[in-house]
């Protein structure tokens, strides 16, 4: 019967969830997560494993406080070493996770909203674990409220015109909004948790959490307005925050670091390092609790096409880097170039070039982005190398300067491996605890995704 | 204004239904009224009446202040309160107060953002009476509601119900205060 033929006006969008959830299976299988669904010991494990090392990191805090900057390799002339390279690449992670939040919702990148609730817990803890380093490095950390300006008897104030205090303005900015960003997506998935538990406890802790959310139209108006004004603000200020991180090198004379493309150049490797670390997150997290119905193969396919088109611009950097320092003609650019090259890291150099110049490019076939082992241990890969990078432009940059009598190779010490595994220690504990106490999905961004959240008007109107 | 109820509330199960019961509740003439649904739906929002706010521009106004506070703050201490001569420079170097007065405008700006949006919902409000209706702990899983309050003019409670049960509600009841 021709009649009963059915026809489509258009295909029908590729899904970015499975097919088959409600609003409801939805809600139940992202919020039993953290209301009933028993923790698994893949996850026990790995909390056991990240409270370890954060107690080495409060072993390694104490030596350092009792014994001074001394216990880290910091000889001069390398004065910053491991710290400064720990804080470039927790700060760079932690940027995936706003490009996630606040980029794609303003190119409204739907498959976003599956992922962003995670990469921005994980922007914030990694800006946590950054922000440690500079503080840590003071020497006398506890003076540290000395960076902001505040009226004082001692009749000083900081000197406004200093990349450090720059980035001191820029990264507790950058902290403060992505935490508030992070909570106001949350309001209406703790009122969903709020009205889900069955507990006394976590009914009132939730609610207070939630402030008396009731999905109200009028307020879901001026929320939606909120979250793009949000955005909005968070776009620039991702982008001026690695900018920012970059001048703490170009504003000095060191040779290879006084150079006007390391703004973009750091952004870009930012993202990529904050990708592969997103990426690194959800693989597991899917598998270990089922839910790859909603990070679905296509989520990691476009993270790992992301990751290699920032990958790319990183290794175009690398190509540029090399061809400015020979054709400026500045013997001091060439030497430390050629150093970086051939010198006492040229192994840490050549590794950070397989890492992130060569590895990346597995990535335009589909089939290694389909499978999500192998897209695991590449993101692990990019991870390494982009802390490489920042190792090889702080250190080898350092050590062999302007003064080749002052040149001093620098050797790590136990206490530097100790501080910044205890940072990924504490990194993975908070983001456990995370997981385990909100709803690591954003919940009502995924309702909006549903077929059936579209609006079937009637005709007649 | 002392009713003896908040108002009667209407149930639906899927979002189409909820907006064409708020697009008919708008035409009867209802103007005290508000939609409860587990994410925001933009077509509710059009039905409402609700796509301006004054967000915007508080956010622009907090937008401005935090940028002149930061380059107010770099000028007074660079040049009046803490000078600093470097080799004869002027004090008022203003392309180095950009990036902190770029800072300032974007905390500023984000601050008014979250708390504007919390103090036009009047957030937090730990009590509301539409929780007293039992089945409305649903609205932030997978069902929606339609509220007419009772000071809304027309209100009457039988004939407001039954306004509400032509609309195809799964059920419909009075929410107390």
């Amino acid at each position: 019967m021709a009649k009963d033929q059915q026809v489509l006006d258009s295909p029908e969008s590729k899904q970015i969830i499975a097919p088959g959830y409600t609003f409801g299976t939805v809600t139940d299988q992202i919020a039993s997560v953290v209301l009933t669904k028993k923790t698994p010991y893949v996850v026990m494990g790995t909390f056991a494993v990240a409270m370890g090392l954060l107690l080495i990191f409060l072993l390694a805090v104490g030596l350092l406080f009792t014994k001074g900057l001394g216990v880290w390799g910091l000889r001069g002339p390398t004065m910053w070493a491991w710290d400064i390279t720990n804080f470039v690449w927790w700060v760079g992670i932690g940027h995936a996770g706003t490009l996630i939040s606040a980029i794609l919702l303003l190119l409204n990148q739907q498959w976003r909203n599956s992922i962003n609730r995670f990469a921005e817990a994980m922007t914030i803890f990694a800006v946590a674990c950054a922000g440690m380093f500079p503080i840590l490095h003071l020497g006398r950390p506890w003076l540290m409220y000395w960076l902001f300006p505040y009226p004082n008897t001692m009749g000083i104030e900081p000197n406004f015109r200093s990349p450090l205090i720059w980035d001191v303005f820029a990264v507790s900015t950058y902290a403060t909004v992505s935490l508030l960003f992070w909570y106001v997506g949350l309001m209406p998935d703790l009122a969903t948790l709020r009205d889900r538990s069955e507990h006394r406890a976590l009914k009132v802790t939730y609610g207070i959490l939630a402030m008396g959310w009731r999905g109200s139209a009028k307020h879901w108006a001026v929320y939606e307005t909120a979250s793009l004004l949000l955005a909005g603000l968070a776009t620039p200020l991702v982008l001026s925050v690695h900018t920012v991180v970059s001048f703490d090198f170009t504003v000095g004379i060191v040779p290879g670091w006084h150079s006007t493309f390391f703004p973009p150049y750091f952004v870009a490797g930012a993202i990529y390092s904050g990708f592969a670390m997103v990426l690194a997150l959800a693989i597991p997290l899917r598998s270990v609790y089922g839910l790859k119905g909603l990070i679905t193969d296509k989520h990691l396919d476009n993270a790992a096409k992301v990751m290699m088109a920032t990958g790319l611009i990183v290794g175009y950097s690398y190509i540029m880097e090399a061809f400015s320092a020979w054709y400026g003609g500045n013997v001091y650019e060439q030497a430390a170039m050629w150093n970086r090259m051939t010198g006492p890291y040229k192994y840490q150099y050549w590794v950070l070039i397989a890492c992130n110049v060569i590895a990346p490019n597995a990535l335009w076939f589909k089939k290694v982005r389909a499978n999500s082992v192998v897209l695991f241990i590449w993101s692990l890969i990019v991870l390494v190398g982009m802390w490489l990078e920042r190792f090889v432009i702080i250190v080898a940059s350092l050590a062999q300067d302007n003064l080749p009598s002052s040149w001093r190779v620098f050797e790590s010490t136990r206490w530097d491996w100790a501080t910044y595994l205890g940072t990924i220690g504490l990194f993975l504990f908070l983001f456990m605890l995370f997981i385990r106490l909100l709803p690591m999905i954003s919940i009502f961004e995924v309702r909006t995704l549903l077929p059936q959240a579209k609006i079937k008007e009637d005709s007649r109107r | 204004m002392n009713q003896p109820i908040y108002g009667v509330m209407a149930e639906f199960d899927n979002p189409s239904a909820l907006v064409s019961a708020a697009r008919a509740a708008r035409e009867k003439g209802y103007r005290k009224l508000d939609a409860y649904s587990p994410f925001p739906i933009e077509e509710l929002s059009d039905a409402l009446h609700l796509h301006k706010n004054k967000l915007p521009l508080l956010v622009l106004i907090g937008g401005i202040v935090g940028g002149t506070i930061g380059y107010a703050l770099q000028y007074f201490v660079a040049v009046m309160y803490y000078p600093i001569n470097v080799g004869g420079r002027p004090l008022h170097s203003w392309p180095a107060f950009i990036i902190i007065t770029f800072e300032m405008t974007i905390l500023f700006a984000a601050l008014t953002a979250v708390f504007g949006m919390l103090g036009l919902c009047g957030l937090p409000m730990p009590y509301h009476p539409t929780f007293n209706v039992p089945r409305f702990a649903l609205a932030s899983r997978n069902r929606f509601f339609l509220c007419i309050e009772s000071d809304d003019p027309l209100f009457d409670h039988r004939k407001t119900s039954e306004f509400l049960e032509t609309l195809g509600p799964r059920e419909v009841s009075e929410v107390a205060h």
